[in-house]
C-alpha cells in the first residue's frame, strides 16, 4: 500500500489523509488475477485512479487502466472521481456479454 | 425472481430488465410482454441470443457467464429505457442469464412489441446491440481441449489464458 498521502476533495472526516477503508470488486480476468472478487482495502490513494496503480502493483494486475472503466457505488465513473470512506469501488474489464 | 408485468407498469417504466441464473423461459416472458401490449401491438419481434457449439474452428464446450449484479441491472434497465424514449413501443423486455451455459442455451432474449413491425425490429435490434458493449457481462469459453480463455468484444483482441 502506499504511503503517500493525498488530500482528498471530499468535505468529510476522510479527507484528512489518513486513509479510507473502502471495498474493491473484481471481476472475470482481474478477479483471476486477484485471486478474490471483493476485498476490503486501506487506502490513501485520492482517485480511483490511483487506487488502480497501488492495487495494480500488490495483485500484478495485466489490464492497463486505459482498457477499463471503473464503477463507484455502482455507477460508472470518470477516473479522476475520489475516493471516500465506505466506498465500493469496481474495475471492469472490456465486457463480452449477450 | 418471478417474470411478471404489471398493467400500471405502461409507460416510462414499461421496460423490464432482468438478471437470472436459472434456466431461461421465452414462452413466459413472450406472454408477459403480450399480456401488456395487446391489442395496440401489431409487432411482436423477440431475439434468443444462444450459446454456439464452436468459435474460430474450435469446439465449445461451455461458457462460464459472470455479471456484476448490481450495475447490470441498472445498466439494463437504464438501455431499455433510453431504446423506448427513442421509438413508438407498447412494450420491452429483455432478460440476461449468467452462469454455467452448454451449447444450444439460450443466454439472453429480447422482445419488443409495437404497433408495426419496423419499430419493433429496430428496438430489439437497438437492445441487444447495446447489451453486447454496455451491460457490464463477461464469458469464459471453456474449449473442448481444455484451454479456457476470457471472450474479448469484437474488433479487440482475444486474450489466450490457461
Amino acid at each position: 500500500m502506499s504511503a503517500v498521502t493525498v488530500p482528498s476533495e471530499r468535505e468529510d472526516s476522510s479527507a484528512t489523509g489518513d486513509g479510507r477503508e473502502i471495498t474493491v470488486r473484481y471481476f472475470a480476468t482481474l478477479r483471476e488475477e486477484a485471486g478474490t472478487e471483493e476485498e476490503l482495502v486501506l487506502t490513501s490513494a485520492a482517485t480511483v485512479a490511483d487506487l488502480y496503480g497501488e492495487l495494480t502493483e500488490r495483485h500484478s494486475l495485466s489490464l492497463p487502466a486505459g482498457s477499463l472503466r471503473v464503477a463507484v457505488n455502482h455507477r460508472v465513473e470518470d477516473w479522476e472521481v475520489t475516493i471516500g470512506e465506505g466506498d465500493v469501488v469496481a474495475f471492469l474489464p472490456p465486457f463480452s456479454g449477450g | 425472481m418471478s417474470w411478471r408485468f404489471s398493467r400500471r407498469s405502461r409507460g416510462a417504466e414499461m421496460g423490464m430488465f432482468v438478471l437470472r441464473e436459472e434456466r431461461l423461459n421465452p414462452p413466459e416472458y413472450r406472454d408477459g410482454l403480450a399480456a401488456v401490449a395487446e391489442p395496440g401491438a401489431g409487432a411482436i419481434v423477440t431475439f434468443g441470443g444462444h450459446v454456439r457449439d464452436h468459435t474460430s474452428g474450435q469446439r465449445v464446450e461451455r461458457l462460464l457467464y459472470e455479471a456484476y449484479p448490481e450495475l447490470a441491472r441498472k445498466e439494463g434497465t437504464r438501455i431499455l429505457a433510453e431504446v423506448q424514449r427513442k421509438h413508438e413501443l407498447e412494450g420491452l423486455a429483455a432478460v440476461q442469464r449468467t452462469g454455467v451455459l452448454w451449447p444450444g442455451a439460450l443466454a439472453v432474449w429480447v422482445g419488443a412489441a409495437a404497433a408495426h413491425r419496423e419499430t419493433a425490429f429496430r428496438a430489439c435490434r437497438q437492445v441487444i446491440d447495446r447489451f453486447k458493449t454496455e451491460l457490464p457481462v463477461w464469458k469464459r469459453e471453456v474449449l473442448a481441449d481444455g484451454e479456457t480463455r476470457w471472450v474479448r468484444p469484437q474488433g479487440l483482441q482475444r486474450e489466450g489464458r490457461g
